[in-house]
């Protein structure tokens, strides 16, 4: 199969979760791409599944959680297929990741040097006393005083600190991928802002490709080359930034940039009706179909697979006269 | 994961919840069997039983286990199997009891202190601070002693010695509720403090003292047991398990069973409730609980 | 002049913090001399980051916290002086939304006594009128007569959302203070609860303090702003004045840090640089000056005054852009 990411291929991605309640299909054949040096936005609402996507990249669902099925091509290495230890190898090292609360990520009794250190030695197979140097540059990148910072414990750090200290730790390794999982939604405006643009500059001089996955669209305006948009666990609509924005195609996305407020609009917002759905029982054919303003006999039935309608530009609806169906597998 | 509207009733969902978490946990199930046993034999005791468990007959003391005395008679001449059988239901009236004061002495003291705060916090906490410098069997001997030896004031000094857990608890909870927004709503929307505090805060802190008892059913029993069996609790003729223990004493030697079944009793039904306890502990674990 | 429904002034609200016995008492000056008036009939936003003391605020003009000293006038009463019935009076009259949907209800309660719960301390009636004044209530916020039978935990975050404001306007009140009512939904949802928010408070005549630190709901929403900075307001204002001609430096910054959902709009990058100071201990002199860009010796040693500086627009700043 021919792959659509040279650095990363997700593809018929499907992990459920079992609770008292039933089966909880978190994620249903999600499809996802991304080249080298990219910058890749991964948006949608709660429960949409984007945080999970994620954590099954990494491998890191825990139980009741477990990956069904799918593929997840790495840098050409197979990651679902790998052994645990080969895994440990990939993560942290080749791929790492930086979560919302930047805080309860980090080890609140270890000082932050030490924290550092230990993924670097991690990585070069060295002790961590030998990797100072290193951390104290890493620390300078980030735009922290290594003075300070070197021998602090987060807790004497701001939530904004915190964070750089997390992408500090997460490059440290030189990735090709970080993980971003709603980097800055714990954060005040004008903190979120310093943190994406010092993203953006890491990304420039390392070079690595940047996963950022956020429920903002003014983030993604503002960061990201290419755009994800999912829901109810599928993935829904593909394509740059600029063309997502402007010619949004799935009545999803078209509705959800009418519900997005700015500065400057002062018309009415316009709302998506009906509320998500309850992934233990999600709705046939289209999940999005008893939400979906251009409804039509097709979407009840079968569901839409995610096909290129436009050069650059997928997307999962039968507006857009998509033959055929994703199999569903009991 | 995600938070969508589910349809039933928290209760319903809660007990669904439980009953899922409890069928994969094999210790919890164990110790729930021994507790329902106990709980089978306690209200069926006079139909189970086979003889008085307090008639005296001194022409057949100190027999050893046959199949007419399953476990032999005391040196009263007593059917010892009739007597365990009816001391259990000594002992889950025991539980029961010291559960409904200490649960309400506890939750009271403690919703209080933690409710108002200040001043108030800081006298009940110390009181309660009193209570748990001593360890509380050495108290609840103390009071028994001066109480005089009988049920009710065994009950009442069991009673007096463990409520300090769930008044420290319920603090703890109330603390933590009545600064949460749905109780400031109230607040805002002009209700006064005992409105709040027992309408509002209170019945927040009762599930949390209920697991706790649950938990602590075991050691009211060894508790009990143990003033028996120091002579500070149950008077005979009233079959108590403590009691039986020691009534044994004398006779460990060459009698055995009069001292063993009953212990095997006491050792059984507390594993059963620690377990169960612990199960339940467990079990309302916020992270086994998503 | 328009009506004013709530006057504050100099309001302070002060938390002390113990620190050591042997230190001198410090405290967190969570509200420093506040002064605002708010329009009958408007919706007043007050914008800030964390630590700026917008929530604070919002509660003590409530009295959920008692404020350390300053004046608060409803409909011309002075309400830090009102004790017993006049204060449940008032306090009917005044309500609040909280920000967390999930936990601003309570748990174990039915979705009619936690809307009934005020009715039952204000008004005498029974439990019949209050029944059809829930189902009235509910209709009017989107709800169903059936819901009044569920529990919390049945409702989605915006569902949630529409129940507290059911609460809140059954009490047919004047003003509501609403605390980030959206922040913790998304933006579908978002956009159908403020959209009802806006509805019902033309219908009811009522008056709204909006706390939020999100810019782009303001434009929105608001009719006047007022931007605060560590416990202060630093500018204040019609909205338009405000968001076309940003005064104080920090509402400039604010506003270019807020991201633009349009991929296409380049902007000069102007970032705002450092860290937001504590409250406990503010830079000396106006408060922005480590992090503005335009300081000088007089903004570090000087603190600046709230000045008219455009008919009804007020800054706190010595050079007003």
């Amino acid at each position: 199969m021919e792959l659509r990411g040279k650095l990363l291929d997700v593809s018929g991605l499907k992990v459920s979760f079992y609770t008292y309640r039933g089966v909880i299909k978190a994620l249903d054949g999600v499809e996802l791409w991304m080249d080298s040096g990219e910058r890749l936005g991964v948006v949608g609402e709660t429960g949409c599944g984007k945080s999970v996507t994620s954590l099954a990249v990494m491998r890191l669902i825990e139980q009741p959680g477990e990956i069904q099925a799918g593929k997840v091509i790495f840098n050409g290495k197979s990651l679902l297929e790998l052994s645990e230890e080969n895994m440990n190898r990939v993560r942290g090292i080749e791929m790492s990741m930086i979560f919302q609360e930047p805080r309860s990520s980090l080890n609140p009794v270890m000082k932050v040097g030490y924290q550092i250190g230990e993924a670097i030695a991690k990585s070069k197979k060295m002790p961590i006393k030998k990797t100072y140097p290193e951390v104290r540059e890493m620390l300078k990148l980030v735009g922290l005083d290594p003075d300070r910072v070197m021998n602090s414990y987060p807790h004497e750090l701001s939530g904004g600190m915190s964070q750089r200290v997390m992408i500090g730790m997460g490059l440290a390794t030189h990735p090709k991928l970080l993980i971003a999982d709603e980097p800055t939604s714990a954060l005040d405006v004008t903190i979120q802002a310093q943190i994406l643009e010092l993203l953006d500059e890491l990304a420039r001089k390392m070079g690595n490709a940047v996963m950022l996955i956020t429920h903002d669209m003014g983030v993604v305006a503002e960061f990201c080359d290419k755009v994800m948009v999912m829901y109810a666990g599928n993935s829904v609509e593909y394509a740059s930034t600029v063309e997502l924005f402007e010619r949004p195609l799935h009545p999803y996305t078209g509705g959800l940039l009418l519900a997005v407020p700015r500065v400057g609009r002062t018309d009415e917002l316009k709302a998506i009706k009906g509320t998500v759905p309850d992934l233990v029982d999600p709705p046939s054919g289209c999940r999005f179909h008893p939400r979906c303003p251009r409804v039509m006999e097709i979407c009840k039935e079968n569901r839409p697979p995610l096909v290129q309608v436009e050069p650059g530009h997928f997307v999962a609806c039968y507006l857009y006269g998509n033959e055929g169906e994703v199999k569903e597998n009991a | 994961m995600e938070k969508t509207a589910k349809v039933s009733r928290p209760f319903m969902d809660d007990l669904k919840h439980t009953a899922f978490l409890w069928r994969r946990s094999r210790l919890t199930m164990i110790g729930s069997v021994i507790i329902v046993i106990f709980l089978l034999i306690a209200a069926f005791a006079p139909l189970i039983a086979p003889y008085s468990p307090v008639e005296q007959n001194l022409s057949i003391k100190l027999q050893s286990p046959s199949w007419q005395h399953l476990f032999g008679t005391d040196q009263f001449g007593r059917d010892i199997f009739s007597r365990v059988i009816t001391g259990s239901r000594t002992a889950l009236w025991i539980i029961f009891l010291v559960s409904v004061i200490s649960g309400s002495i506890g939750i009271i003291i403690g919703v209080t202190a933690g409710y108002f705060g200040g001043i108030v916090d800081e006298v009940l906490m110390r009181i309660t601070d009193m209570f748990l410098a001593f360890p509380s069997l050495v108290l609840a001997m103390a009071f028994a002693a001066m109480l005089g030896p009988n049920l009710t004031n065994t009950i009442i000094a069991i009673s007096i010695v463990s409520w300090t857990t769930y008044a420290r608890l319920s603090r703890a909870e109330a603390i933590k509720v009545k600064s949460q927004p749905y109780i400031e709503a109230i607040r805002a929307a002009g209700g006064g403090n005992l409105r709040i505090m027992f309408l509002h805060v209170l019945p927040m802190c009762i599930s949390p003292v209920l697991v706790q008892l649950t938990l602590r059913m075991g050691t009211i029993i060894l508790t009990a047991a143990s003033l028996g069996f120091l002579g500070l609790g149950v008077q005979p003729p009233t079959p108590e398990w403590g009691a039986m223990v020691s009534d044994g004493r004398n006779f460990l030697i060459d009698q055995w069973w009069i001292s063993t079944f009953p212990g095997i009793f006491i050792a059984f039904v507390v594993l059963g409730f620690n377990l169960l306890g612990d199960g339940i502990r467990d079990m309302l674990d916020p992270r086994l609980r998503r | 002049m328009p009506d004013t429904l709530i006057k504050i002034e100099n309001l302070k609200t002060y938390f002390p913090v113990k620190k050591s016995i042997l230190s001198k008492k410090l405290f967190v000056r969570a509200v420093d001399d506040v002064t605002m008036e708010i329009p009958r009939g408007s919706t007043f936003a007050v914008v800030g980051e964390s630590g700026s003391g917008k929530t604070t605020l919002a509660r003590s003009v409530l009295r959920l916290i008692e404020p350390t000293s300053g004046k608060i006038f409803f409909d011309g009463s002075e309400i830090l002086r009102l004790k017993g019935k006049d204060l449940l009076d008032v306090r009917r009259k005044m309500q609040i939304v909280f920000q967390d949907p999930y936990n601003s209800l309570h748990p174990r309660k039915l979705i009619k006594n936690i809307i009934g719960e005020g009715m039952k301390i204000h008004f005498k009636i029974t439990e019949n009128e209050i029944r059809d004044k829930i189902s009235a209530v509910l209709k009017e916020v989107g709800l169903r007569d059936e819901h009044m039978f569920r529990y919390p935990h049945e409702f989605s975050g915006g569902q949630r959302q529409r129940i507290a404001f059911a609460r809140a306007i059954v009490l047919k009140p004047k003003f509501i203070v609403l605390d980030e009512p959206t922040s913790a939904l998304d933006v579908s949802v978002q956009a159908m609860v403020l959209k009802m928010l806006k509805d019902i408070r033309a219908q009811e005549d009522l008056t709204y303090m909006f706390i939020t630190h999100n810019l782009s709901l303001v434009d929105y929403i608001a009719d006047r702003v007022a931007v605060m900075y560590v416990g202060e307001v630093v500018e204040m204002g019609e909205k338009n004045t405000v968001f076309n001609h940003p005064s104080h430096p920090y509402t400039d910054l604010l506003m270019a840090s807020n991201p633009i959902p349009d991929p296409k709009f380049q902007r000069e990058k102007r970032l705002l640089k450092g860290e937001i100071p504590s409250s406990i201990n503010p830079p000396s002199g106006c408060r922005f000056h480590n992090r503005c860009p335009h300081a000088d010796q007089k903004c570090a040693s000087q603190a600046p005054e709230m000045r008219e500086h455009a008919p009804g627009h007020f800054v706190r700043c010595h050079y007003p852009l």
